[in-house]
């Protein structure tokens, strides 16, 4: 078995984000990286069906510039066998992206793609869904539950819908997207990070893997929400009851 | 000019107030550059949930009906989405910024080859195309951007767009071809949480009251945050806190990655206010807080603040506002 996961770099999700003043871009002077959460919840994921398994190989795969490494490097540390940076310079939407990795995908022949849902910069989540209609595949997304059955041809999944827990089950190969309470990731250990220096990370230009991925989403401007006026404290119950009903009339 | 096809949403049959909100997103758009939308539903028993919809002024509304079409699964949908998209020649399809549009809609995208914007604020022409905004960082940053090609996807926020006015002129009804046997069938559906009953949905209710991790287990929620729910007519709602705890259920998780809500008025009880939760239910008119924390972020996009134990509070308003 083979299990595929990607690997977002992206701002720390504690990380206050400020918009430069010219609104051209994030101002990510000193703001520090790491791999985006639900990425790195489906890298634990993988980690725990190859630890019950007792074998599979687990590729971890970047999209972007060097910096990309770090992120790899943290998921070999984790546990992942081996890594694949696809290098590409420009900011690319989820359509290019969803192109790239079927292109990985097609070289790696893996038995299934872990994937987070959604990154927590663009917060698009469309990557795994596009990733699967491009290459014909089944998905399931927003998981917080994934059991391999039938001789791990197939996983059952519990998906977070806004109507509840939906279950469904999915042939391999398959996208499957994680959800927030899918797992808790591990920490990187000492051992973990050592281990990582030697285990193999692939570089592949973009113009190599032979996919034309051009990001059709341009960001015009950046501007931050409006700000909300400053509201007041009440002191008492009463005096909230009273403000609801004849301030703000809401009651 | 456009030819927006918009994806309706339904619960079982129940038609989601959200699909009004695309709606006007394609109004808006038609009102300011021509063109026309048509509204695609798709399901199984969907008749009264289309009847709902020709009221809103659509040059059609395309009916999928099928028993092989009965749960939303992914890949029929698209499927469907995709033939029909084609048919009609759109040149946006658009639907609620919903966990359903945002689990087909992106799958139907790849199918056209169309890029796709989530989560649209606001649409303006811009010559033969648009500029939209979108929310990013959970919430933080609001970006102007374009897409490019003759298709393009959309998911909206349904606080941003108002439903169309209502006409008296229905529009007329369409039937779609479905043809069972050529429908993928690589997702199987094994079944669905029972919903809990009684209470609106936060997305669709004019008062949520949300609970946070100050709230101890579940039969405090219900007491207190259930309850004060009901007194105000209202929805309840929690911080991912209490879902990871297993004191609500992940339908009620309001943030980056639960809800969006935008009601008249949010109750935050015991909800510090971390910037993921802030994500869904910043755009609220009346933000109310009751924190034991005076320093508690929360208050900081709070109208009313209140520092009280929750366990007090949250029982005396109860309590006089029942009078
Ligand atoms: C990628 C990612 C996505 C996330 N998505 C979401 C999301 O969608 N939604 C979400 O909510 N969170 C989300 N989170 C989690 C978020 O960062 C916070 O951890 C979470 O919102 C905290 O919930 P809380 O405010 O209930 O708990 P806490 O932060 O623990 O706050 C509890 C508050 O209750 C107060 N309190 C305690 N006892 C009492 C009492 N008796 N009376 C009065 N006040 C009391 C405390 O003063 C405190 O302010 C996400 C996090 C990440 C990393």
């Amino acid at each position: 078995m083979k299990i595929l996961v990607p690997l977002k770099r992206v701002p720390d999700p504690d990380t206050k984000i400020r918009i430069k003043a010219d609104g051209s871009g994030v101002d990510f002077d000193g703001v520090k990286f790491a791999v985006n959460p639900f990425d790195a919840i489906a890298l634990e994921e993988a980690l725990r069906i190859k630890e019950n398994l007792g074998d599979a190989e687990i590729v971890v795969v970047s999209i972007g510039n060097d910096d990309c490494v770090e992120q790899l490097r943290n998921g070999l540390a984790m546990g992942a066998d081996r890594a694949v940076l696809i290098k590409a310079a420009d900011e690319l939407d989820s359509l290019a992206i969803a192109k790239i990795l079927a292109a990985v995908y097609k070289r790696e022949q893996p038995s299934f793609v872990l994937m987070g849902k959604q990154a927590i910069d663009d917060d698009s989540n469309q990557a795994g869904q596009m990733l699967a209609a491009l290459l014909g595949l089944g998905q399931a997304t927003f998981v917080s539950k994934l059991e391999l059955i039938e001789n791990n041809s197939k996983a059952r999944c519990g998906r977070e819908t806004d109507a509840g827990i939906e279950t469904v089950a999915v042939k391999f190969p398959a996208i499957i997207t994680t959800d927030l309470r899918l797992n808790e990731p591990r920490y990187v250990s000492l051992p973990g990070i050592m281990k990582a220096k030697k285990k193999p990370l692939e570089e592949i230009a973009l113009s190599d893997l032979g996919v034309s991925a051009m990001s059709r989403t341009k960001i015009l401007a950046l501007e931050p929400p409006p700000k909300r006026k400053a509201g007041v404290r009440v002191k008492t119950v009463d005096e909230l009851v009273d403000k609801l009903r004849n301030e703000a009339k809401i009651i | 000019m456009s030819k927006i096809l918009v994806i309706a949403e339904h619960d079982a049959g129940q038609l989601k107030l959200a699909t009004l909100s695309a709606m006007g997103f394609a109004h808006k758009v038609c009102a300011a550059t021509g063109g026309s939308y048509a509204v695609l539903i798709v399901g199984h028993g969907i008749a009264a949930a289309a009847e709902t919809l020709r009221s809103y002024a659509a040059g059609c509304v395309l009916v999928a009906d099928h028993s092989a079409l009965k749960e939303p699964l992914a890949d029929r949908y698209a499927h469907v989405i995709n033939d029909v998209a084609r048919s009609q020649q759109a040149t946006m399809v658009v639907g609620a910024a919903s966990t359903f549009s945002k689990d087909v809609l992106p799958r139907a995208a790849a199918l056209l080859d169309a890029g796709m914007i989530s989560d649209v604020i606001d649409v303006n022409p811009d010559g033969n195309d648009f500029i939209f905004k979108r929310v990013m960082f959970a919430g933080n940053v609001i970006a102007t951007v374009k897409l490019e090609g003759a298709l393009k996807f959309l998911t909206v926020r349904s606080a941003a767009f108002m439903p169309p006015q209502k006409v008296a002129a229905l529009s007329p009804v369409t039937s779609v071809t479905v043809d069972a046997g050529s429908l993928p069938a690589q997702i199987e559906f094994l079944g669905s949480e029972a919903k809990v009953a009684g209470r609106p949905d936060s997305t669709e209710a004019r008062v949520v009251i949300s609970g946070g991790r100050a709230i101890k287990n579940s039969e405090d929620f219900e007491r207190l945050i259930g309850g004060l729910a009901d007194v105000m007519g209202g929805a309840v709602g929690s911080s991912r806190a209490l879902v990871d705890s297993g004191i609500t259920p992940n339908s009620l998780q309001v943030g980056q990655t639960g809800k969006v809500v935008a009601p008249d008025l949010y109750v935050a009880v015991g909800i510090s206010g971390a910037i993921q939760h802030m994500a869904g239910m910043k755009d609220t008119k009346v933000i109310v807080a009751i924190n034991k924390d005076a320093e508690a972020p929360i208050f900081e996009v709070a109208d009313y603040g209140l520092v009280g134990d929750v366990y007090q509070v949250v029982p005396e308003l109860m309590e006089k506002l029942r009078k």
